[in-house]
């Protein structure tokens, strides 16, 4: 029978077919317990050029996590902020500081680290012509507004506010007190640059040259990043391991399934559809630790139906309609955790968070919530249109839900509606340019692990997150005395008043703390998340 | 002949600028792409008016099509927002992706036409009937499902390939995903080809043939498949574009960092560069496709003549 034979050829093709891919399995990695082991882990492309002041996402602040060493770092697990390569950072006024640095740091390449590495690369990164997305981190420094003025070209080259002393020493004014500027200083926009960054910008952005633990041995754009342990590291905190390969994935669910599968050691982002199977899959070696992220619902302020007096009331009485306890726990598998205040619990009870600060208006209570919106005459419109992007991440699914619950709160069917919008860039778009005629997703994620970061760039008047156009005299007063004030704990306590007159106003609806959650093979441990939900990549071991 | 490539060349000028225009246009409706370069805070003012700048976005859209083709022609095809190389995204894209439609195309070419031929051979017989169900379940069935599936069993159940294809993506490693790929297509390829077949064979050449005492196989492949074949390259011709265009799903699932990879985030992070550049190759692609396609008609059935 010829067709049969021509059927027996195409199941043999295939057979073939898949018999040759089995060749092209199995493992790839060696190394013993002894340290050199290569831990591999997913990645996403970054979106922005590789460079410290240009770095705003978690994939490029990764990397860069590896490769550099600030003045200050962040303690993995307390997020306590801890001199790295600065000896000591001195004031006296709160606005003026002294930075000394240690003796001895180099960068890979050889170079000394010194207090022009770091004047050199501040310059660099507040300049506008430079384009660095992170700029407004220097915006404290004396002299911002010459080298990145809001219009125009800039009118220096430097901020008049940095003074190289000596090798190892150099001098900072600010432009406004600021007790805790230091803490800022582990943001990875501050870190030091080596002379080679300069001098030949496209060779080191190809390949780059930091003062971290690590090394990059080879960089394939868009695919992948294989750093190795850096031997000639002096800091405290050398690589326990021979190196990190990053492997760009096109999505977060292969990633997880090629850990599954044994071919890769590391996930950090497990995609949100395999939650419900990553405890059973991989019990301990499933991590699902807070992270400084908060998400909430933003209003839009500069619209007067939304700011006349009495619409506090509606705002609380939304916040009380929303049941947060059972949204995270069925759509986000207890990944994210109701919030009771504007901060999150990654601060710690000494560097601000404080639980239940909300009070009553975050706790679930839907007879209340609709006499709070009777009250204070209903919602603007009779309906609150919740915009999102629905592109990345689960907002479809929790949007909903928090609709959902608003409207069986307030008894009526339109109440809430979600309006989604295609891609996040138009979302932000829309969003910054004060579009919005009704609420929208926010959400914050921390530069450093300060009640400040939480408050002042979001609502303080007119600051440059502060999309909703919220303003209060007395918050702003608040948070200037908080920035004033050289004794920590008053200024975090102050701080906290100042969360007060959010939680009076209902400036924005709290909704949840977010956490990191990661998956890990058996083959590595010591895998841990800092409150940046970034893997501590130098602690793991490779068994 | 000759004139009828170049009547067909000169007829590619305006669909490639009305391609490309129309995809310039889509882009730049999605709103403004530096707002979403800052993540959830707002960029300061400043910094994004210079980064507007240095992607030419602060000019009216036409000039700013204007510019791009100028550009094009060049063959800059401008920087994408990681600060690489439009042109070096497609270095390191296309090879993979034409490697992914190449396997794909001869899984169709080989098994396709082969279950094609078996079965209009066979009209109604039970190979018949049972090829004709598995071609529908594979229609019915959507790509992702399929390529999810295979990649959970033979990837993670029985460990017989790896689940994500390695950055070099040999072509080993491609077969899984060409096979998922090419699955719709293959089908389609087969009832084509099935149908095609069936017909031609009571055709009176087929008869004359046959009569002559001519070998069946020398029936089969010179004289039923050669004239039967039309509508299968017809059909796959134009499946070489849409292949690559759309190989962003089966690109998704097996990690392969190719054109859909790249057009995909393009689009999230709305860039234009990247979009309109790869759009613009991939309509080359096509028009070419679809060319050679036309030409080959003459080669199958020498009775079609160009002018």
């Amino acid at each position: 029978m010829r067709g049969a034979t021509h059927a027996k050829w195409a199941a043999c093709a295939v057979t073939v077919a898949l018999v040759a891919t089995a060749c092209g399995g199995g493992g790839d990695s060696g190394g013993g317990g002894d340290g050199s082991g290569i831990v591999g882990s997913s990645w996403g492309d970054p979106q922005n050029p590789l460079e410290p002041a240009n770095t705003n996402e978690v994939q490029g602040g990764k990397v860069l996590d590896m490769l550099f060493r600030g003045l200050m770092r962040y303690d993995p697990k307390t997020g306590e902020a801890k001199n790295m390569v600065a000896e000591k950072i001195d004031t006296k006024d709160s606005q003026n500081f002294t930075v000394k640095i240690k003796k001895g740091w180099k960068f890979s390449n050889g170079e000394a680290v010194t207090a022009k590495s770091f004047v050199d690369a501040w310059n660099y990164g507040a300049h506008l012509k430079n384009n660095q997305k992170n700029a407004y981190f220097f915006g404290y420094i004396e002299g911002y507004e010459d080298v990145h003025p809001e219009k125009g070209d800039a009118k220096a080259d430097t901020l008049s506010g940095l003074k190289v002393v000596d090798d190892t020493t150099f001098t900072v004014k600010l432009t406004q007190k600021f007790s805790t500027w230091p803490k800022t200083l582990g943001y990875p926009a501050f870190a030091p640059l080596p002379k080679a960054f300069y001098a030949d910008h496209d060779a080191w952005l190809a390949k780059p040259v930091g003062n971290g633990p690590y090394t990059v041995d080879s960089y394939a754009k868009g695919s992948k990043m294989s750093l190795r342990k850096w031997e000639g590291y002096k800091g405290p905190d050398k690589a326990r391991n021979g190196g990190v390969d990053l492997k760009v994935y096109t999505d977060n669910n292969t990633a997880y399934t090629d850990l599954m599968a044994g071919n890769l050691d590391l996930v950090d982002d497990v995609p949100a559809s395999q939650l419900k199977n990553a405890k059973s899959d991989l019990g301990d070696r499933y991590i699902n630790t807070p992270a400084g992220i908060i998400q909430t619902l933003a209003f839009p302020f500069y619209d007067s139906k939304w700011s006349k007096p009495g619409m506090e009331k509606v705002r609380q009485g939304l916040s009380m309609a929303i049941n947060r306890d059972q949204i995270t726990e069925t759509i986000f598998q207890q990944t994210r955790t109701p919030a009771t205040d504007w901060t999150s619990p990654v601060l710690g009870k000494d560097g601000g968070y404080k639980a239940g600060l909300c009070g009553d208006a975050c706790k679930y209570d839907a007879a209340k919530a609709k006499k709070l919106v009777e009250d204070g005459g209903g919602i603007p419109g009779g309906t609150l249109k919740i915009t999102y992007n629905a592109d990345t991440g689960s907002h479809k699914e929790w949007v909903d839900a928090v609709c959902n619950s608003i409207n069986n709160s307030l008894g009526q069917d339109k109440a809430c509606v979600a309006n989604p919008v295609g891609t996040f860039a138009d979302f932000r778009s829309q969003a910054s340019q004060q579009k919005l005629d009704g609420a929208w997703r926010a959400g914050w994620q921390m530069d450093y692990p300060l009640i400040q970061n939480f408050l002042q760039p979001l609502y303080y008047t007119d600051a440059p997150s502060n999309d909703g156009k919220w303003s209060d005299k007395k918050f702003d007063d608040l948070v200037d005395k908080a920035n004033a004030e050289t004794d920590t704990a008053k200024a975090v306590s102050t701080f906290q008043d100042a969360e007060k007159v959010l939680a009076e106003q209902m400036a924005v609806i709290p909704l949840w703390y977010q956490n990191g959650s990661a998956g890990y093979s058996d083959r590595v441990s010591d895998v841990a998340l800092n409150q940046f939900s970034v893997p501590v990549y130098n602690e793991i071991k490779v068994s | 002949m000759g004139r009828y490539v170049i009547r067909r060349l000169l007829q590619m000028i305006p669909v490639f600028f009305g391609a490309t225009l129309l995809i310039f246009l889509m882009v730049n409706v999605m709103g403004d792409p530096i707002a979403g370069l800052c993540g959830d805070r707002k960029c300061d003012p400043a910094t994004a008016a210079q980064l507007k700048k240095e992607f030419g976005l602060d000019k009216p859209v036409w000039q700013q099509y204007v510019t791009y083709m100028g550009n094009v022609f060049t063959g800059d095809f401008g920087t994408a927002f990681n600060g690489q190389k439009v042109t070096e995204l497609m270095s390191t894209a296309f090879p993979l992706t034409i490697r992914l439609t190449l396997v794909a195309i001869v899984f169709e070419i080989v098994i396709g036409i082969t279950l094609g031929v078996v079965t209009g051979l066979r009209r109604g017989r039970p190979i018949d009937t049972v090829v004709l169900i598995l071609t529908l379940v594979v229609i019915a069935i959507p790509t992702f499902v399929t390529g999810l599936l295979l990649q959970l069993f033979l990837g993670v159940e029985w460990g017989i390939m790896k689940p994500s294809v390695s950055s070099e993506a040999p072509v080993n490693e491609l077969i899984v995903p060409g096979l998922v790929l090419a699955s719709v297509s293959l089908a389609y390829v087969t009832r084509l080809t099935r149908t095609s077949i069936a017909e031609n064979r009571r055709a009176d050449y087929v008869r004359t043939a046959i009569a002559k005492g001519l070998p069946r196989r020398r029936v089969i492949i010179r004289h039923l498949l050669r004239n039967s074949l039309i509508p299968v390259v017809t059909f796959i011709g134009t499946d070489i574009g849409a292949l690559m265009g759309g190989a962003i799903v089966t690109e998704r699932i097996f990690n392969i960092h190719g054109v859909g990879f790249q057009l995909y985030q393009g689009i999230l992070r709305q860039s234009t560069q990247t979009v309109v550049g790869f759009v613009t190759v991939l309509v080359l692609v096509f028009l070419v496709a679809n060319l050679i396609v036309d030409l080959l008609y003459a080669v199958l059935d020498p009775r079609i003549r160009y002018a």
